[in-house]
């Protein structure tokens, strides 16, 4: 009692605009959040060190970690569906949880915390990324599309800073276009096109129409449909893309003119179980599911879809998770959070056991066979030694409940069942982490 | 349920049941209530609501009252054994998941899995005398026989945090695998075991006569057919004479039986599906598992080290406790 009481009594004084009391504690500024933190490591370390090295060989007293994640908002149309609208805070509120977390264990260890959270327009985002490694931080969560996430990824190697990719789901990125400084939380298409892959195998509807959108993140994530089809046996019947010409989002009358289009769209096509969506850019697969001509379930961009993590998931713990999220952001998780709260707290979890807070110690300690960290999925992830990417489970999600999670039963592989999903070592172009 | 309540009552009324039968009660997380099993005949004899969200339950040491966290109402609920009728609640903090009660019977330790907190509650004047900070999700709860520490497990911090009933300070920290579930020590208090669901081990640690733990090694499980991420250990028992360990396997649905002296995995039981909570009855004669995904508890004869018997309770069982 009286430890916690000091705990909330020195947060006060720290943090000027930090009050934990206030009602709007739902939404904690991140410098309250540090100023906890803060308290908690001058409240544990002189108290407990003499302890901790008793106990813990690996233990040692005053790490300080400083973390930022660096987030690009592009121009982009609304969403079709309003429950997709990005929040102000989407990414950064998984930052100021794992600042918690983070914080909280190393309060144990004399290790602190500071992450600093940056959204900025495309043209703006090579000078936040030079303010952030010149002010010495290290260790950057990017939230940025493909081209401008290799740039910055190679300006801060220059600054022998590490980069976690926590957005860019890019085959490419994994593959020849890899970088030894770039580690990838968030899951490539191919990862998210073979769980989806995995399932209607397992489903027995190896028979798919594929409708692909004609942007250019459509058309990549088609290609992952494509070779997930080839990897598990299953056959495209017709390939057929929906051409974006702009029009009806969400207006009064869209979904009159949705109802008479699609029909006719995906008429005629060659018996087959499911239709495949791919599209990125989300302009036409929302609509898929109700207004096809064959009544079949739809995968992908719509219906049934591949997530990293989403608001209602609840096994392995999860519920703990969201309850902890949802009281500090107000509202449901986004996967751009869970993948920078987990970016986060792989940092956190190489700090606390290998006792550094150094970018190449991070990275050493992550890429080795001891790292393991449990991410509410089931099961350990760890990172690919070929190219960086963490091994995580997929769950497959109606928009509801996590209907299944892949990779699915009976689909084995000699390392980890993990490693059916997207690249594999032999599969992968990456030559840099050799 | 009914049929079987009338027969029990009659078999007692025409003299026919056995007279000293213990009970064990189960809490069901999905379906808030308690099962009554009677531990003789195995027989459901009575179902009970036990709160939103049952999951951890105990039993005061004179075997009439039964405590069990009602997690999602934020208390702990106490009920009489006989009559299966409330008494009165305890404040427990926010979601309590798990909890230890003191060799004596008070105070009640509590690990709060919301607000990573240990809360201290005295179970006569229902008041909380501390509330421990400690790492992130706590969980497992084990209190020395000597009562002079509990041991707190949190699951994303990865720690077991030994807390002191003294001060209510936290003395030492000892690192563990991913998502440390449960904490059990030997009743000689030289052994203590924790098990580690993600990182699919068991740590063991020597306890000097102060307290002070240190990890003497790890046990790992491995079934032929069984994919290795499925061995998810998280509830441990020992017994008395310290030379058998069991370990509830999870979604592995195996309770693995461990040497306690060479920490050796000697064989694997199957029990039903995603088994997480075990309980000996008090003679030590039987292991009780609770089996959330086949809603039933698998009965195991503790020395022959064999499932013996399967009963459906109710939905999703979690934990599970035994009278005399």
């Amino acid at each position: 009692m009286k430890l916690l009481l000091c705990l909330r009594n020195t947060a006060k004084s720290i943090g000027s605009n930090c009050n934990p009391d206030l009602t709007t504690v739902q939404r904690w500024p991140g410098d309250c959040a540090r100023a906890r933190e803060v308290s908690l490591s001058k409240m544990f370390a002189p108290l407990m060190a003499g302890l901790f090295l008793c106990v813990l060989a690996t233990a040692s007293v005053g790490l300080e970690v400083k973390t930022a994640v660096l987030r690009i908002d592009y121009p982009r149309l609304l969403p079709i569906s309003r429950y997709d609208l990005r929040a102000d805070d989407i990414g950064f509120a998984g930052a100021i949880l794992a600042d918690e977390d983070n914080g909280t264990t190393g309060g144990f260890l004399g290790h602190s915390y500071e992450t600093r959270t940056i959204a900025v327009t495309p043209d703006a985002a090579d000078a936040a990324l030079a303010q952030i490694l010149s002010d010495g931080i290290r260790i950057v969560a990017l939230l940025a599309d493909e081209a401008d996430l290799l740039r910055l990824t190679d300006r801060a190697a220059e600054a022998g800073a590490l980069v976690f990719n926590v957005s860019a789901p890019d085959t490419a990125l994994r593959d020849e276009q890899c970088r030894p400084n770039l580690l990838h939380i968030a899951p490539s298409n191919a990862m998210m096109a073979d769980a989806v892959g995995q399932f209607a195998i397992w489903k027995k509807w190896p028979e798919w129409l594929l409708i692909s959108g004609s942007n250019p993140a459509d058309v990549k994530l088609a290609e992952a449909y494509r070779k997930a089809a080839v990897k598990f046996g299953a056959r495209i019947v017709q390939d057929r893309v929906f051409e974006d010409t702009g029009g009806t989002r969400r207006t009064d009358s869209g979904h009159v003119l949705v109802q008479r289009q699609l029909p006719t769209f995906t008429q005629g096509a060659p018996a087959h179980d499911m239709v495949v969506a791919a599209d990125a850019s989300d302009f036409f697969a929302r609509y898929l599911s109700y207004h096809l001509w064959t009544p079949r379930p739809v995968m992908g961009s719509a219906g049934l879809r591949p997530v990293t993590f989403h608001g209602a998931h609840e096994a392995w713990g999860a519920t703990q998770f969201q309850t902890r999220f949802e009281a500090l952001a107000g509202r449901y998780v986004k996967p751009e959070d869970y993948n920078v709260w987990l970016a986060l707290r792989v940092v956190g979890e190489a700090v606390t056991r290998a006792n550094t807070a150094d970018p190449d110690g991070i990275r050493n300690y992550v890429l080795s066979d001891a790292f393991e960290l449990a991410a509410f999925k089931g099961q350990k992830v760890t990172f690919r030694s070929w190219n960086g990417q963490l091994r995580q489970p997929i769950l497959l999600y109606d928009g509801q409940i996590t209907v299944s999670v892949s990779p699915q039963e009976g689909f084995l592989h000699q390392r980890s069942a993990l490693d059916s999903l997207g690249l594999d070592a032999p599969e992968s172009g990456c030559r840099s982490f050799n | 349920m009914k049929a079987t309540i009338i027969t029990s009552i009659a078999l007692s009324v025409l003299g026919l049941a056995p007279a000293l039968a213990g009970k064990a009660f189960v809490s069901n997380e999905r379906g808030n209530t308690i099962t009554v099993v009677d531990t003789d005949s195995w027989e459901v004899i009575a179902e009970f609501f036990g709160g939103n969200r049952p999951r951890g339950i105990t039993v005061s040491p004179d075997g009439k009252l039964l405590y069990v966290c009602a997690s999602d109402d934020n208390i702990v609920r106490v009920f009489d054994t006989e009559t299966y009728k409330e008494i009165y609640t305890l404040p427990s903090g926010p979601d309590p998941e798990l909890f230890v009660l003191h060799p004596s019977g008070n105070p009640l330790f509590i690990a709060n899995e919301d607000d990573n907190l240990v809360t201290v509650t005295d179970t006569e004047t229902h008041a909380i005398l501390a509330e421990v900070p400690v790492g992130v999700e706590p969980e497992g709860m084990a209190i020395s026989p000597d009562a002079k520490f509990v041991v707190n497990t949190s699951e994303t911090t990865n720690m077991a945090h030994f807390i002191s009933t003294g001060d209510y300070q936290i003395k030492h920290n000892v690192l563990v695998d991913q998502r440390p579930r449960y904490a059990q020590y030997t009743a000689d208090g030289t052994r203590l075991f924790v098990s580690s669901e993600i990182g699919g081990t068991v740590t063991a640690m020597d306890i000097a006569p102060d307290g002070t733990p240190s990890v003497i090694g790890k046990i790992k499980f491995a079934v032929p057919g069984v994919l290795p991420e499925w061995l998810q250990p998280v509830g441990v028992k020992i017994t008395h004479d310290g030379r058998r360990v069991f370990v509830a396997l999870g979604p592995a649905n195996r309770v693995a039986v461990v040497d306690g002296a060479t920490l050796e995995v000697l064989d694997y039981i199957l029990v039903g599906q995603r088994v997480w909570q075990l309980s000996f009855t008090p003679d030590e004669q039987f292991l009780l598992t609770t089996n959330g995904n086949s809603n039933d508890i698998t009965v195991i004869d503790v020395k022959k080290e064999k499932a013996i018997k399967s009963v459906q309770v109710g939905q999703q069982p979690w934990g599970v406790a035994i009278i005399d």
